[in-house]
This record gives structure tokens, sequence and C-alpha cells, in this order.
């Protein structure tokens, strides 16, 4: 018998309610208002008092109003059919609400009953399965979506019937195994996951290693991240954090992209709505959106489901990860989603702690990053989720409790900077203060020096050197006055600049520049190091700004045409004449 | 709010603060109304028949034994084509001496739109000022705040907007406007012969300030109607959204909630993002852009108002007084359209992006340039045309008295990017560079 409650007090979103079972902490119920119900998850209890935090609003409750609980926490339904679609928070299909306005009450089952997929067996009779184990695949927009033995099933199984080849509905049986017991289950091609569990129906979870491109050239060669890496983008607004995780979403060398817009703009939303369907992914060819899920639950929809978006994205993240597949997972922005845990914490007058965040704050984003990684399955497979997300600090200020508590969690930081957003020196990363801890791991150094070339980890160090060291030159320039520091001063500082320009800057809208795969990035280092690499022939600092401001515009052109194209070719050319001009023989 | 025979009336009040009233009642609705002594309250808290109240006016002068009547509803407002032309207080009721408005009831504080029902905004909105149109170009369905110092002329160059915005209807709502600023406005749009397109929602500085709490949703609602019902482009304005937050504060300071930074309610971002959100494009037409003010205190935008408004809408405007010129100027540097690329080179010429980007960067090459000035270095020859063209840019496009299209802008640009620099210094695509570069150069 499920447990039942009536509503005995209400300040905004927190319900009390008094009950009479037994119920669980994130437990599942309903509340009834005038013929509707909505979704409430327990959040605290004290006596026959429970505590529930309701996803919509609770405009007219009334105390009496009827509870019923649901005996599950917060679960989402996975199978095939769930690529390319736009959910809620709540894995609602938004596409299936009707009504230009979200009405309350509404939910909807996430995939469709009716579709029929063309089911291959993988597995045959007989065969010893377990949890998460793969029994056969169908085809979702291209890809091998495996039908796996359901991820709450302990212990072995054994094969009893598996069916042929040929089209099934998602809840058809597909398979009848038995257990230890001798029971048998049947499975169908679709379970059910609690958000808030991670899936950890894998053998291994080794360091990460293996770059994942994202033709963003801050990233891949500067900080790279790598599949099954965590990272995290930190920026006030205006800074451009929405267009750089939009482009990593667009370039990224992954299977399935999933992006959580946690409390952001619906605008933005649309935008992702507007575009994937008709960009193509530059690995494959094919359509952006057939890779993509959306959940999105924006700024202005209820707070309390703002929360639970995040576990939703990942959840379905992990399920993908199972069958083998390289996840990227998206949130934007993951201060929304502390800012939901705060309005909660708040609510139910818990002591604060910074900022009137929850203590609890920095474990449960430490938590959260941790559900990503690159994993060996049961199968020997490996399968991967990489987590970007992004940060939107109060006031700009890094050290507020979100970013403090992310980057404990996350392994890449990409600091996006005010004043180089000022100076529309797009991506706004700054280069100094990122970082990418892959790039100390051994094993990356490997994979990348095989991959791209030999060495390449020294050439970006480099490369970084001649940043820093051209940003304490600039200071001393300002301090000194141009002609109160030698010439030498200038070069390096234009060097540094020629690297700005040239590698770190990037035009998301240009077509050419927005994308720069791995081996346009090794020219490019190339030949830009070769450019800072030797000396010139400067008789005043008036000279050097000149001069390389040609080389940097003559660059530009170059990241602007496509790859050794004519026109490519042609600024190259033009780029040496200027370089034999001053360029002093002799390399350093 | 007369009394109706049939309703239970309450006059054992349990507790007063300075901004709520409880008593103990059953069967009532959250935020329901009521009116307690006649003021107008609604719902806040219930615990059991424990229910908290909070009184717009204020409690000023109410007894414990003051009639308490429930009106079994939330705040509403009654929509109709009526509306236009008319002024009304926060309670939706007529300030203007007029009749009040027949229409469909209608709850204020609506539901969201459906994200994948909203069309993505296309339409450029031209208001003249090259400071806007040119760097930061406004789009329908858009939501921008002009972030400016109290002293600042933004409701004139609001009103100036809203003018020539060329909207079907143009909703104020007015959060602790001065009696002055009201009148500015009725005056502005009464002389361009406009008040037939106008809807008012006003509460100046001489009301209570909580009552400000319902002016956002008052013009939403009214917004939604003419944006829904009547596929209208709706512009709506709100000014000072920086009053409507403090009110915010105010309440959530007498309920005893703990204050998140800057002594703001931890829920200040979901409440603004509720009112700003309701900026949209309907696929049939109607869309809804907001432009309000954000005043800030002594130019500080890591403030909790300007912070969290920051992150919610899609960009925002700053105006400068800038001292060579003798002018006030849209700051180039930190003003922002988040949507102008949907319009930018598309709905424009195609080299408005790079012109655009190229300006910028050269005028903050005069503002290093200018640094170097004030420390007492020599200045380059760069430097110099750098400052000249810093002049010229400010006076001819940033400053808000510019009324022209933007192909003259555009033009203008390219005239001042040629009078004063080489074409690779500019670092523009070259094809654009060989296409529009004026071949009347100074050097």
């Amino acid at each position: 018998m499920t447990t039942k409650g009536t509503v005995k007090g209400i300040i905004a979103n927190l319900v009390t309610v008094a009950v009479d079972g037994p119920v669980a902490q994130n437990e599942i119920c309903y509340i009834s208002l005038d013929g509707t119900r909505l979704m409430a998850e327990v959040i605290k209890v004290t006596g026959d008092n429970v505590f529930v935090q309701v996803f919509e609003s609770t405009r007219g409750l009334k105390v009496g109003n009827l509870v019923e609980f649901t005996g599950h926490m917060l679960e989402v339904t996975l199978g095939p059919g769930l690529l390319s679609r736009n959910y809620d928070g709540l894995q609602n299909d938004l596409d299936k609400l009707t009504g230009v306005f979200l009405k309350r009450g509404e939910y909807n089952f996430p995939l469709d009953e009716e579709k029929l997929w063309a089911f291959k067996p993988l597995a045959k009779v007989g065969d010893k399965v377990q949890a998460a184990s793969w029994l056969g695949e169908v085809d979702e927009n291209h890809q091998s979506h495996k039908i796996m033995v359901p991820f709450v099933m302990q212990g072995e199984y054994t094969i009893k019937s598996i069916v042929a080849a040929g089209e099934y509905k998602i809840k058809d049986t597909i398979a009848v195994i038995t257990d230890e017991e001798g029971n048998d289950h049947n499975i169908n091609m679709i379970q059910k996951w609690p958000v808030k569990k991670a899936i950890t129906a894998y053998t291994e979870k080794p360091r990460p290693f293996k770059l994942l491109e994202t033709g963003v050239r801050i990233i891949d060669t500067l900080n790279p991240i790598v599949e099954g890496g965590t990272g995290f983008i930190p920026g006030a607004f205006g800074t451009g954090k929405t267009v750089l995780q939009h482009a990593i979403s667009k370039q990224a060398e992954a299977d399935i992209v999933i992006m959580a817009a946690c409390g952001e703009r619906a605008n933005e939303v649309v935008e992702i709505f507007m575009e994937f369907p008709k960009l193509e992914d530059p690995h494959t060819g094919r359509k952006l959106m057939e890779r993509t899920i959306i959940i999105a639950n924006t700024s202005n929809m209820p707070v309390a489901s703002r929360e639970a978006s995040v576990y939703t994205a990942m959840t379905i993240a992990e399920y993908y990860r199972s069958m083998g597949l390289r996840v990227l997972l998206m949130a934007d922005s993951t201060s929304r989603w502390a800012q939901a845990l705060r309005e909660m914490s708040n609510r139910m007058e818990e002591l604060p702690g910074q900022d009137a965040f929850p203590m609890d704050l920095s474990a449960i984003i430490g938590t959260f990053y941790s559900r990503a990684g690159y994993v060996y399955l049961n199968n020997g497979s490996t399968g991967s989720i990489t987590f970007i997300g992004t940060v939107s600090p109060a006031g700009g200020n890094l050290k507020e409790p979100v970013t403090e508590g992310t980057k404990k969690a996350a392994r890449c930081f990409y600091a996006l900077e005010q004043s180089r957003a000022d100076r529309k020196r797009y991506p706004a990363v700054n280069p100094i203060e990122s970082y990418s801890k892959y790039i100390e791991y051994p094993e990356f150094e490997d994979y990348i020096n095989t991959k791209v070339e030999g060495n390449w980890i020294k050439k970006v160090n480099e490369m970084k050197t001649l940043l820093q060291r051209g940003k304490e030159v600039q200071e001393q320039i300002n301090i000194l006055g141009d002609d109160g520091v030698p010439v030498n001063y200038h070069e390096t500082f234009w060097k540094s600049e020629v690297i700005d320009f040239v590698i770190l800057q990037q035009d998301a809208f240009d077509k050419v520049d927005a994308v720069c795969p791995l081996e346009r990035q090794e020219f490019m280092l190339n030949l830009v190091m070769d450019i800072c690499k030797h000396d010139y022939d400067f008789d005043n600092f008036l000279n050097v700004m000149d001069y390389f401001k040609k080389i940097i515009n003559i660059c530009k052109q170059m990241n602007y045409s496509e790859f050794h194209s004519e026109q490519f070719e042609k600024y190259l050319k033009e780029l040496k004449t200027v370089l034999a001009e001053k360029q002093i023989k002799t390399e350093k | 709010m007369a009394t109706k025979a049939f309703q239970k009336i309450y006059t054992k009040i349990t507790a007063i603060t300075k901004a709520t009233c409880s008593l103990k009642a059953d069967g009532i609705g959250n935020d329901e109304l009521a009116t307690i002594d006649g003021k107008l309250a609604q719902v806040v808290k219930i615990m059991g028949n424990d229910i908290t109240l909070q009184v717009f006016e204020g409690t000023e002068g109410i007894p414990t034994n003051a009639e308490v009547i429930f009106l079994g509803k939330t705040p509403s407002l009654k929509v109709s084509d009526q509306l236009a032309g008319r002024f009304f207080n926060a309670f939706g009721s007529p300030i203007d001496g007029g009749p009040e408005v027949e229409g469909v009831e209608v709850e204020i504080g609506g539901p969201s739109v459906n994200p994948v029902r909203r069309k993505q905004p296309s339409e450029l909105i031209a208001t003249g000022i090259a400071g806007i149109d040119l760097n930061n170009t406004l789009v329908s369905g858009q939501k921008i705040p002009f972030f400016a110092d109290p002293n600042q002329p933004y409701n004139q160059v609001m009103a100036n907007v809203a003018l020539r915005a060329e909207a079907d209807k143009i909703i104020l709502g007015g959060m602790g406007l001065t009696n002055d600023d009201y009148l500015y406005f009725k005056n502005v749009f009464n002389n361009a012969g406009v008040l037939d397109r106008i809807v008012s929602f006003v509460n100046t500085t001489e009301n209570p300030p909580v009552e400000r709490l319902l002016i956002p949703d008052m013009a939403l609602t009214a917004a939604e109607y003419f944006a829904v019902e009547k596929n209208e482009k709706v512009l709506v304005l709100l000014t000072d959204m920086t009053l409507y937050a403090d009110a915010l504060a105010i309440v959530s300071n007498r309920m005893d909630q703990i204050p998140s930074k800057d002594s703001m309610p931890g829920s200040l971002y979901s409440d603004l993002a509720k009112i700003y959100e309701k900026a949209v494009q309907f696929p049939e037409g109607g869309s809804i852009t907001i432009i309000a003010v954000t005043t800030l205190s002594g130019g500080d935008i890591t403030h909790a108002i300007p912070d969290n408004t920051g992150y919610i809408t899609e960009g925002q405007l700053y105006l400068r007084y800038d001292s060579d010129i003798g002018k006030v100027i849209v700051d180039p540097f930190r003003s922002l359209s988040r949507l102008k690329q949907l319009v930018a080179g598309k709905k424009t010429r195609e080299d408005h992006p790079q012109v655009m980007n190229a300006a910028v960067r050269l005028y903050a090459d005069a503002a290093n340039a200018k640094t170097k000035l004030e420390n007492g270095f020599d200045l380059t020859d760069y430097d110099e045309r750098s400052l000249a063209f810093a002049k010229d840019y400010s006076d001819k496009i940033l400053a808000i008295d510019v009324n022209i299209n933007t192909t003259q802008m555009l033009d203008i640009a390219w005239e001042l990017f040629a009078k004063h620099f080489k074409p690779e210094e500019v670092n523009i695509r070259q094809s654009l560079v060989e296409k529009y570069w004026k071949q009347t150069s100074y050097e």
C-alpha cells in the first residue's frame, strides 16, 4: 500500500505534508490540486511531518490537499529514441506538450511507444549476463544503441530466450533472463533509473588520456580536455561563456552531446533548437541534432526542477556511456543549480554557509563531477562522459563558493576574463590563469605525441612561457614608457601579441575560423613558434609595432581562409616575404 | 473592494510586523488575496491554520481587530483593448480619472512559455542611435537593461528608443518613479501623439514601496494580452528595477529569511528571471521586448542586483559622459547586445559585424594611448591617430543624439577608418576592405 498524506503548510514551493505511513528521503509524491497533480520530492522528514519541494508553482494550494507517495525516487526512463529530443528538467518531452504556455501538472512519457526499432541480438541463449550487459542493438540516428540488462538487476543471469532480428516496439519483450534462483525476468528496450544515483555498471575508471578535439585552439592546443575529463568555464556575464560552450558542443568529437540548459536564458536554448537541426557535425557530416539531447530548464521554469535537470542529464549520459559511446555533457550553468539548492536550504531554515549557500555545496558539486569519466565496461569496451560546466560567479568574483567548490572538482579551468572580453579578444579565456591538469599526465603526453607530433607538450609550454614573458614585458613598458625600455622588449611583447591574435583568438562566427582541426592547429602553432623563435632587426620600437601588426594581419587572413586553399598559400607566401625582410638568419 | 455577504470576515489578527499580518483561518489558498482593513494583502505563508499575509501598503494603523476578508483569487488584471491609452496603479486600478476597464480577468504572473514554442528573435529594432544600432543592435523579443547611474538621462533615452522602435504597443511599468519622471513620460508620449499606443502601470515614490512588486507582472500581463491575442509587437519599459529588487529585499527581511549577497533574498535571480523571461517572440508574429533600467550605486556592477540582472538579460547598455566631446555616449566597451549577431550582417549590410568589432578594438587602442598620455609618456604616431579616431567616433557614432540608419553608420565608420588608419591596421577581412575602404585617405 502506498503512503498518503495531506498538506499542512506552504511557503512558496516548500510544502509540509502529514503522512500516514513510511516515506523515503527523495521519494517522489504527487499533490492533488483542482484536478491536476503536482510532482514533488521529499527533502526532509521530521516525525510525521514530511517536507517536500514542489516542482511547480504552488499558487492556490490549500491545507488539506491530498498527497500520494510513489515509493520511488526521481527516475528517468532510458531507451532508444532519446536522441534529438528536447526535455524539461523532469524529462517531459517539451514538443509533446500542447499550447504555447507550460501548464502545471502536465507530465508525459518521454519516448515513442509506437515506433518500431530494427533490433539485432548481440547475445545468445545460454549466455551469462549481468546489469548493463549488451543483449542487442538498434540503430538510433545511425549510432548503435545497445539494449542492456537493466542497471537495477543485481547478480548473474542466464539468457533463456532472445528474439530474432526484427522490428520491435520499446515495450515488447526482447529477451527473458533467468536469475540464480531460477526466476525468469522479461526484458524490453526500456529501463528506469533514479537520477541521483550514479550508474556504476563498469569494471574500472582509469585516468583519462585521449584528447577530445573541440576545434577551439585555446582549448585543444593550450589547455586540452580529454575524453572522460572534467572542465569548467567560470566567467562574468558578457564574457562569452555561452558562445564558447555552444562552440564546443557543435564541434567536439563526441558520439553523443547532452546539453543541460539549467536556469539560463530561454532564447539561448531556442538558438540551439534552431541551429542544431541545420548544422552538420564536422566529424560525421550528419546533422548535429541527430547526436544531441537537450534538457531545457530555463530560468523562468520552476526552481526545483532546475536542480533535477542536471541529474537527469547526467543519468542519460551514463546510460549512453554504458553502450561504449563517447558522451559530452555540458551544463549551463551550474551556478543556477547551486542557487536552487540555496533557495531550498533557505526555506528550510538550515544554517547557511558562505553567501547563504548550503554547507555541503562543495561536496554536492564534487560528487556530481565525479560521475563523469572514462571507463572500461564489463565487456572490455570503453566509454566516456566528458563534463564541462559553466559557472556564473556572482560579481565576476572567482572567490565565491560555487567557483571554489568547482575548482576542487574539475580538472580543466577555462577562466573567462572581463578585460579580454572588453577588448573583444574572443574567446576571452585567460591564457595564463587557465589550466588543464591533463597536460601533466604522462599517459596524455604519450598519446598526444603520437597523435600530433613528438615534443608537442614542450612546444605548448614554450608558447605559454612566451605569453607570460610578454605580459611581464608589457607591464614594464607601461611603467617605464615606450622608449624607457630596450627595443627587444617591444619585440618580446609583440611576439606574444602574435600568439594572442593568431592562436588564442578565434572568430566563432566565421565559417572557416570557427572550427580549427588539430592538423591545422599544429600547422599554425609551428608557424607562429617559428616566427617567435627568430630575432629581428629593428632600430626603434615604432617599427616593431608596425611590422608585427602586418604579420598579425596576414596570419589572421590565413585563419579566415580554407586550410591549404589557394588563398591560404598566397598569404603564407606573403608572410614568408615579410618575414625575410627583417628576420635575422640564425635561429635562437 | 466591496464586502460580499457570503464571505467570512475574520477579526482576530494574531501578529503584526511592518509588512505582514498573521491570523488563523481555514481553507485558504497559497498566494490568495485578502483585504485587511480595506488594504490589499497576499498570502505568503501557510502553516496549519496560521496564515501570514503580506500587506502591500504597509501595516501602519492596522488594529488587531481589523476586518480581514479573503477574496478567493490571486492578483489579476482585466485585459481588453480598453487598456490602451490608460494609466493604472500597481493594483490595475485607473489613476487617470477614467472608468474601470471591462475585460477578461487574468491572473498576473502567469505560466512561462514552453521554450520549444518560442521563435528565434530575428527582427531588428532600429533606434537611430548608432551606439545601440551599430554596436549593440536590439532585436524584438529581447530583454535588455540600461545600467545607469541615477543622474544619467536613461529615462530620456528609453523614451526615445520607445518612440522610434515602431512598436504596436508600449507598456510602461514605473516603479518608484518620481512624480516628475512620471509626468515626463506622460508628456513625451502625449506630444508624440502616441498616447493610444501606451499602457502605463505606475508606482511613484509617493506610493508604498511594497506595491511595486506587482508592477512588472501587471505590465507583462497586459503585454501578453496584446502579443498573444492581438499578435502585436509590444515593447515593455521597466524603470527602475533596482527599486523593485529593494522592495523584494524589504519583504524577505520582514519574513525573517536569511539574506544572501548584498542583503538581497537568495531567490533574487529566479525572481528577476521570471520577469525578464517574459520577453519572447511568438511564432504567430506577436512579440514582447523588454527594455529596463537598473540604477547602479556608484557604478558598481558587482552588486547583486545588476549582477543577477546581467546573467538574465540579453546584454546591457551603459551610458557614460564623454568629456572629450561633452556629450553622453553609449559606452562601447561595457555595453553588449547578445542577440545582435542574429541581425548584424544578416538584416544589415554584410560588413556590419567586422566593422563593429574593428571600431571598438581601435577605440580600445585609444583608451590605452590615453592612459599613456595621462602617465606622462610620449605618444607614438599610431597613438595620436587612434586618439583622433576615438574623438570622431565618439562624436559621430557613440553620442546619444545621433539619429541615422545603419548603412549610414557603417559608411561613417569606414570613412573614419580611412581618415585615421592604414587598411592593415584595422584587421578586417581583406575582401571587405577591398569593397568598402574609402579611397579618400587622409594620409
